[in-house]
């Protein structure tokens, strides 16, 4: 699942912001991979069209790292 | 009064590229108006456009900021990164200032629409998905000061920043106030000038809808300004910038500068919101007033780059409010339009314009008007047509009207 969702997450950084898919590991900071806050708040809505998941502004504060992100996704989807 | 001189020019254009290909561009008389593939899929009532030549954002920009700017943008940032690199104010590709004090660098833009690819896209997606889908991105991709803002943050230059909006008008009321911010010691550098990319399905509908655009479906004859056949403008794209800097600031650094940038004058019509007044009115005050500015003698003047937008009541206006302003000199202003090559770019346009008189002065050549085949009589301007016209210049015009009445005239004289 956390693989999957690695995966997606990969997909939309590289095909929507450009971010080359090595880039892309769990530990990575939006940050460091060039996303700013409105960045992250975009990718949320690709995200929402890619997995029906929505995260919502108050969510997002923590997030730091893409794990964080798949982290929040997961608990949603539970 | 601080002499500011053109010390870099900066284009991307539908009649070209880059500051040679644009000029051989309109010296060739090479259209740029073609049929737009995606205007034909919407259905819009005009499918022709002029667009500038294909690029890829990402490429020229970095992806990661390409994605985040509007199109009008991106145009702002190619022009202006050529007419730094120009003025030798970078090095190599990159604009970073190096040679002027950033902080004594400035940028004025002019806009008339501003993000409009952005909102086109975005308002169907806020209507279809709703409020909480809309992208954070909208804001800042659509503001008509964002191109200016990228610029800045691109080249480093932190002095006075600024957008205009004088419509049709507004690459020229640019140029106009970096000027005087230079001469009341503002900045020493400017990086001045006007962008547009305004064509979408809904503006495109709605300039038809005014019978602003040409009916003609012939892309080869659709924009033909002064001939007796026109009937209305081809919508066109693109950006200039100018690179304006006090001539004291230029000879300090060694920079070669291109022309003096002698006169600007600013009128409205205070009219009607898109019709000119039959006598040229305001446009006779806008040109009265960068004469009397550059303080030489009006018959000086021996070539006018002319708004000339191939609309029935323009063109006419604009050889009334040339002979009101001129008399008998009129007979030896030689005219054109450049816009029977580009269409007319909108708030590019003024700045579109000025590279181009910039060019003739330079040069002592003069572009044909593109398409013009039998002068409207009652246009009684020496066009040049057919072919470029070589002729030694010591002062030039260029005049540009917008929707909402305001006219701009700038005058340039030799460095």
């Amino acid at each position: 699942m956390s693989q999957d969702l690695l995966a997606t997450f990969t997909e939309l950084l590289s095909e929507e912001f450009g971010v080359p898919t090595e880039d892309v590991t769990p530990e990575a900071t939006f940050e460091a991979l060039g996303l700013d806050s409105l960045d992250v708040v975009e990718l949320t809505l690709v995200l929402e069209e890619k997995t029906g998941v929505k995260l919502e502004d108050e969510e997002l504060e923590d997030v730091r790292t893409v794990q964080d992100a798949i982290d929040k996704v997961q608990e949603k989807q539970a | 009064m601080k002499q500011v001189v053109v010390t870099g020019l900066g284009i991307i254009s539908p009649a070209g590229r880059g500051l040679a290909d644009a000029w051989e561009g309109v010296l060739a008389a090479r259209s740029g108006v073609a049929v737009d593939e995606q205007l034909t899929e919407m259905g819009t009532p005009v499918t022709l456009c002029c667009r500038v030549p294909a690029f890829d954002p990402d490429t020229e920009l970095g992806r990661g900021s390409a994605r985040r700017l509007d199109r009008f943008t991106h145009l702002a940032a190619i022009a202006a990164r050529e007419a730094v690199a120009h003025a030798g104010l970078s090095q190599g590709d990159d604009e970073a200032i190096t040679a002027a004090d950033p902080d004594r660098t400035g940028i004025l833009l002019g806009s008339g629409i501003g993000g409009a690819e952005t909102w086109a896209e975005e308002y169907p997606r806020y209507l279809e998905k709703g409020p909480r889908r809309t992208s954070p991105m909208f804001i800042p991709r659509m503001l008509s000061n964002t191109a200016a803002g990228t610029v800045a943050i691109r080249s480093g230059a932190r002095g006075p920043n600024m957008t205009v909006n004088t419509a049709c008008a507004a690459g020229a009321s640019a140029i106009h106030v970096a000027r005087d911010l230079i001469r009341a010691g503002a900045a020493d550098v400017m990086i001045a000038g006007g962008v547009e990319a305004g064509i979408t399905g809904l503006s495109v509908s709605a300039f038809a809808q005014m019978g602003a655009l040409t009916k003609n479906p012939d892309p080869a004859t659709a924009s033909r300004p002064f001939d007796v056949d026109r009937d209305g403008f081809v919508i066109g794209e693109g950006a200039a910038v100018l690179i304006l800097e006090s001539a004291e600031h230029a000879a300090a650094r060694g920079a070669t500068p291109l022309a003096t940038v002698a006169g600007a004058g600013a009128s409205a019509d205070a009219h009607h919101a898109t019709a000119p007044p039959e006598d040229g009115g305001g446009a006779v005050l806008a040109i009265q007033r960068a004469v009397a500015d550059a303080g030489i003698e009006a018959s000086t003047i021996g070539h006018l780059n002319a708004h000339g937008t191939s609309t029935p009541l323009n063109d006419v206006a604009e050889a009334r409010a040339l002979r009101a302003v001129f008399g008998d000199h009129t007979d030896a202003i030689v005219v054109t339009s450049t816009k029977g090559v580009t269409g007319h770019t909108l708030g590019a346009a003024g700045a579109i314009e000025a590279v181009f008189a910039i060019q003739s002065l330079r040069e002592g050549r003069i572009p044909p008007t593109a398409n013009l085949v039998n002068q409207d009589p009652e246009i009684d301007l020496d066009v040049v047509a057919g072919a470029a016209r070589e002729t030694r210049l010591q002062a030039v015009l260029s005049t540009s009207m917008g929707f909402g009445g305001q006219n701009s005239a700038l005058v340039f004289t030799p460095a």
